[in-house]
């Protein structure tokens, strides 16, 4: 049997249960945006980069990471819908049904990939507000690395919601994982003015290549002393195929609720 | 193997389901042939839930055997899905889809597409008399419409085995009877097998053959009729003030060893008991307020067997 076909029909049915959500459009898109605005406005008089030029200002210095947390909001909503799929039922009609569980995944964590990433890329139009006007092959590599960094939230976060068994359980890994990982990725601060143990977080952070990667494309001037796009791709690209394979053995291993 | 020459729909051999330290499932098989309704009675709790979970391979095969088809159920998940429509007890409809959406959805997970697909689903909608609901949201309908559209949907794929679990359970009893003159077509016209978890008699009365599932085990499998042969002649229920007083008495006065129900009634067997309800009143004065006399059920069955009724929990 053609495996594809079930795929994107589980990816279709992502994105037909995003459009008719309108709130969870609204707020997808809101939250990032007013972060942006008032941490990066607030912040404006007071940040200088350490080490970089002036005329980098927090709005530019925050933008990258603004996206990351779009991205990151995006990729734990959609992976939230696994638990109600679980309560309304669905889930188990798909279970029964004469798809590999492998496909199951992909065409879950492949929905909730594009909805990140387009909302990720219609928010990238907003960089030139910011004062970030990309050439043409930064804007397509941030397009790319956005892609990947959906990819690896949203295999990450598919991982967790697979194994609880309430939205409140999954909030708990929201405030103790998932925040914490933007808060120490470089999107709020740079690691150059940390001390030496949140630096060792911050490298060990998948996210931080993300948003390293992102400054990079968008603003070089800023990125000074971040990881380079080399380093930040493999890293993305290893951690989403490591989360993917991660949501594969959950998925094996509890196959539905007892 | 046994049987006939012709391949089971269904073989089980000693299939055991523990949680915990709790058996759901003690050892059991059965065989069922295809096209056949065969259903299992029994209470809640008795282990029907956990069999229908394996059979649906939402649940991995720990113990014993199954083949569906042929297909072995534990290395052949996919093979027996293939055959495999489903109607689960819970809903699995996408309330923010419509019916047809819903269809055609279910359809892609059975690698139907394009015309092919749409033709099944408008022969499905038609079948279930759906079709003027095929573009409401499937959150908005009634329970006994949503019900139809889990069977449209299990019915899609052109299964060769129907699993359903407790189908009737919150249907009216219109919808109740629409539902079994269509599993009867199917087994019938399209030599469908059909096979059912439920806790009604009135249920397992329609079925080719019953199994009563009791505490993980198969007390007794047949016919409904051939069952209800093992009870010798008619099944009497007395009620009483005084169930104690009155059981001591047909047992001094009569020679007959009645039981006390948890519900305080008294029962016992008896052939021919109409020409004999006159003795035991005059008999026994004073002592019985009504007499029912009735053709035994499957529940005067499952209670004889086992001590309890259907509706009490294992």
């Amino acid at each position: 049997m053609n495996v594809l076909l079930p795929i994107v029909s589980l990816t279709r049915r992502e994105l037909v249960h995003f459009l008719r959500q309108p709130s969870r459009v609204a707020s997808a898109a809101a939250t990032p945006l007013v972060f942006w605005l008032f941490f990066g406005s607030g912040f404006s008089g007071s940040f200088r980069l350490p080490g970089g030029p002036p005329e980098v200002d927090y709005l530019e210095y925050f933008f990258p990471g603004t996206v990351a947390l779009l991205v990151l909001f995006s990729a734990i909503f959609s992976t939230m819908s696994v638990i109600d799929d679980r309560h309304a039922g669905f889930l188990q009609g798909v279970l029964a049904a004469p798809v590999p569980r492998w496909a199951m995944v992909a065409g879950k964590v492949l929905g909730g990939t594009i909805l990140g990433w387009l909302q990720g890329v219609v928010f990238l139009a907003l960089a030139p507000l910011a004062g970030i006007r990309p050439d043409l092959g930064g804007a397509l590599l941030a397009v790319g690395v956005l892609a990947l960094l959906a990819l690896g939230m949203t295999a990450l976060g598919f991982a967790f919601a697979w194994q609880v068994d309430s939205t409140q359980g999954f909030h708990g890994v929201m405030n103790l994982l998932l925040i914490p990982m933007w808060l120490l990725s470089g999107s709020l601060f740079p690691a150059a003015g940390a001390p030496a143990w949140m630096r060792a977080i911050m490298a060990a952070n998948p996210l931080t290549y993300g948003v390293a990667a992102l400054r990079r494309a968008l603003s070089p001037a800023a990125a000074q002393a971040g990881p380079g796009v080399g380093v930040s791709l493999l890293a993305l690209g290893a951690f989403a195929a490591v989360c993917l394979v991660a949501d594969v053995v959950v998925v094996r291993a509890r196959p539905s609720k007892a | 193997m046994s049987g006939g020459p012709a391949q089971p729909a269904v073989l089980a051999e000693r299939v055991g389901q523990s949680y915990g330290r709790r058996r759901a499932l003690d050892g059991i098989g059965f065989e069922i042939a295809a096209g056949e309704i065969y259903g299992f009675l029994g209470p809640n709790g008795g282990g029907k839930t956990t069999l229908f979970r394996l059979l649906a391979t939402l649940l991995p095969l720990a113990e014993g055997r199954i083949e569906v088809f042929g297909h072995d159920l534990a290395r052949e998940a996919l093979a027996v899905r293939r055959r495999l429509g489903v109607v689960f007890q819970a809903p699995s409809l996408d309330a923010n889809l419509t019916v047809r959406e819903n269809l055609r959805y279910q359809g892609n997970l059975y690698g139907l597409s394009g015309a092919g697909l749409a033709g099944r689903i408008d022969a499905a909608l038609d079948r279930l008399g759906l079709t003027d609901r095929s573009g409401d949201r499937a959150g908005e309908l009634s329970g006994g419409l949503k019900r139809r559209v889990e069977i449209a949907k299990a019915l899609l794929h052109g299964p060769d085995l129907l699993l359903l679990d407790e189908p009737s359970t919150g249907l009216d009893p219109g919808v109740r009877r629409e539902l079994w003159d269509l599993l009867e077509e199917l087994a019938r016209e399209s030599g469908t097998t059909v096979l059912l978890t439920t806790h009604f008699m009135e249920e397992g009365d329609r079925c080719h053959r019953v199994a009563l599932l009791d505490q993980g085990r198969i007390v007794a499998e047949g016919g409904p009729a051939t069952l209800k042969e093992r009870i010798g002649g008619d099944v009497v229920v007395l009620a009483s003030a005084q169930p104690p007083l009155l059981t001591e008495g047909l047992h001094e006065r009569l020679g007959i060893e009645a039981t006390v129900g948890d519900d305080g009634l008294v029962r016992f067997e008896h052939e021919r008991a109409h020409e004999f309800v006159g003795r035991l009143v005059a008999a026994l004065p004073g002592l019985i307020d009504s007499v029912t006399v009735s053709r035994p059920t499957l529940e005067d069955v499952f209670l004889a067997l086992t001590g309890r009724g259907l509706g009490e929990v294992a």
